[in-house]
């Protein structure tokens, strides 16, 4: 049961990776595209909690950080999603979800997310934009993250719940 | 929305009455420490990759580990992307009336434009004996295209402007290669896996083109300013600090030796304004570039002449191979 949920959480990873990188940017605006690897560690906080959404988080952020268009350092979409995971589960807890609950998650994430890259490249001297792209990529980011929001956590968290392990119901 | 979660019994309590029902103190304290340990655990992770990869390029010792993803990845992005190609061109074909009106408009400004640059006489002179060069560059040089196609794009959110391209070792592709399409330089290539290639655009902001000045063939360098949209702007710095490129001069690259990264004589974009900075002593112009970054999909790679290739190689004659 354990590898078949390893094996779900790694596809949809995969899967929210191609959307990203293949196919969003023939609609995206300005280069900026939904950030789906972030929706779904989002999903994994709301159903399994912090710890697991953090290590899915790490592993996600590593395949952006590491697959083909990719060039900026190793490790800092890693870290920004390790602290959406983290941050996305705490909120749970205090909580209880509900479909106001999910999109604030959701917006809070992607705004945490985007900032944490950022500034993790402002420390490193990695490329950044200027202070007036940096916002606006920060805000369609979170407005596209909120838009696919009805049409993405819904099914992902559904699938999440029902791979859970039964001890933890 | 979801159903109640039915209460955690603590795993020494199994099989007990629990004398409080539900997560006690204790209970939620161990999963705090497990929380902050396993934190603790993946940011250590994160903050090691990040020093161990803090110098990019050949150096790094992550290199094998962005190849193999990239081996991976690769062709399922390549799939994808030749998935997702039909129904992004079913946009050309609902081209409406007012769509082709504005067309027309464009065009029509864009050849009084012309007609315009026409009438500047050693403009076109220059670019005469610039084209004599071009081609016997060329013919000297032997230089030969791979045809590829876009396929994935790095996203904006990372502020690095990268984009994969179908087209790797197998197809003759090598890193330090120059990126062009049929309106100018794109890029040139940073990594090549067997089947794929990542390309860093010129837009990027590390990245350096050595540029010459059509009109006065003065030579400068080109950073890009990491700009979004659809034409993110470069800037030109001269070398010869007295020279200043007028608005409407269009820029070639400068080349280097043995043409790579960028071989030489390839249109870059237009200079759309000038700036003299009095601290740095010199001149900087901003300069709008031919290519659509936002509408990238057929691109070749610049080869040497007789490189084997798995797919058609088009010869500097012309000549499809």
């Amino acid at each position: 049961m354990r590898s078949v949920r390893v094996v779900v959480a790694g596809a949809l990873v995969v899967v929210a990776l191609v959307l990203q990188v293949a196919v969003f940017p023939h609609v995206a605006w300005d280069g900026i595209v939904p950030n789906f690897c972030l929706l779904i560690v989002v999903a994994a906080a709301l159903v399994r909690g912090p710890a697991f959404a953090a290590t899915l988080g790490f592993f996600a952020g590593l395949m952006l950080d590491l697959a083909p268009p990719a060039d900026h350092v190793a490790g800092r979409w890693a870290l920004a999603l390790v602290v959406v995971g983290c941050v996305a589960g705490l909120m749970r807890q205090d909580t209880r979800i509900q479909a106001t609950t999910v999109v604030a998650t959701v917006a809070a994430s992607s705004f945490i997310g985007t900032s944490v890259y950022a500034l993790s490249g402002l420390v490193l001297g990695d490329a950044v934009a200027s202070p007036g792209d940096l916002v606006r990529v920060i805000v369609v980011a979170l407005v596209w993250d909120v838009l696919l929001t009805p049409l993405v956590l819904p099914g992902v968290m559904r699938l999440l719940t029902r791979l859970e392990p039964a001890g933890a119901r | 929305m979801l159903p109640h979660r039915p209460r955690h019994v603590p795993r020494l309590l199994r099989g007990y009455r629990p004398l409080r029902p539900g997560r006690d103190a204790s209970d939620e304290r161990a999963d705090r420490a497990r929380l902050r340990s396993r934190m603790f655990a993946l940011v250590l992770a994160c903050l090691t990759l990040m020093t161990l990869d803090h110098h990019p390029g050949s150096g790094s010792p992550l290199e094998p580990a962005r190849t193999a993803m990239g081996a991976v990845f690769g062709p399922v992005e390549s799939g994808t992307a030749s998935v997702v190609r039909p129904v992004t061109a079913i946009g050309g074909w609902f081209t409406s009336r007012r769509s082709m009106r504005h067309d027309i408009a464009t065009l029509q400004s864009e050849n009084s434009r012309l007609k315009a640059q026409q009438a500047t006489e050693q403009y076109q002179r220059n670019q005469l004996a610039e084209y004599q060069g071009l081609t016997s560059a060329a013919d000297t040089l032997g230089q030969a295209l791979v045809p590829a196609h876009v396929v994935a794009y790095g996203p904006a959110q990372s502020f690095s402007r990268t984009v994969t391209i179908d087209a790797g070792s197998a197809a003759g592709v090598q890193p330090d290669q120059t990126v062009l399409n049929d309106d100018g330089l794109v890029g040139r290539v940073l990594r090549v896996t067997r089947t794929t290639a990542t390309v860093l655009l010129i837009v990027d902001t590390g990245s350096v083109v050595g540029g010459r000045v059509g009109a006065s063939m003065q030579v400068g360098f080109l950073r890009g300013r990491g700009g979004l949209g659809d034409h993110g702007a470069l800037d030109l710095q001269l070398v010869d600090e007295a020279e200043a490129p007028t608005k409407g001069d269009s820029i070639v690259t400068w080349g280097s030796k043995d043409g790579a990264p960028y071989v030489s004589g390839v249109p870059i974009g237009r200079v759309t304004a000038v700036y003299a900075s009095l601290r740095e002593s010199s001149q900087r112009a901003v300069i709008e570039p031919y290519v659509d970054f936002g509408a990238l999909d057929l691109v070749g790679v610049v080869v040497p002449s007789g490189t084997r290739s798995d797919r058609g190689v088009i010869e500097a004659d012309g000549t499809l191979r």
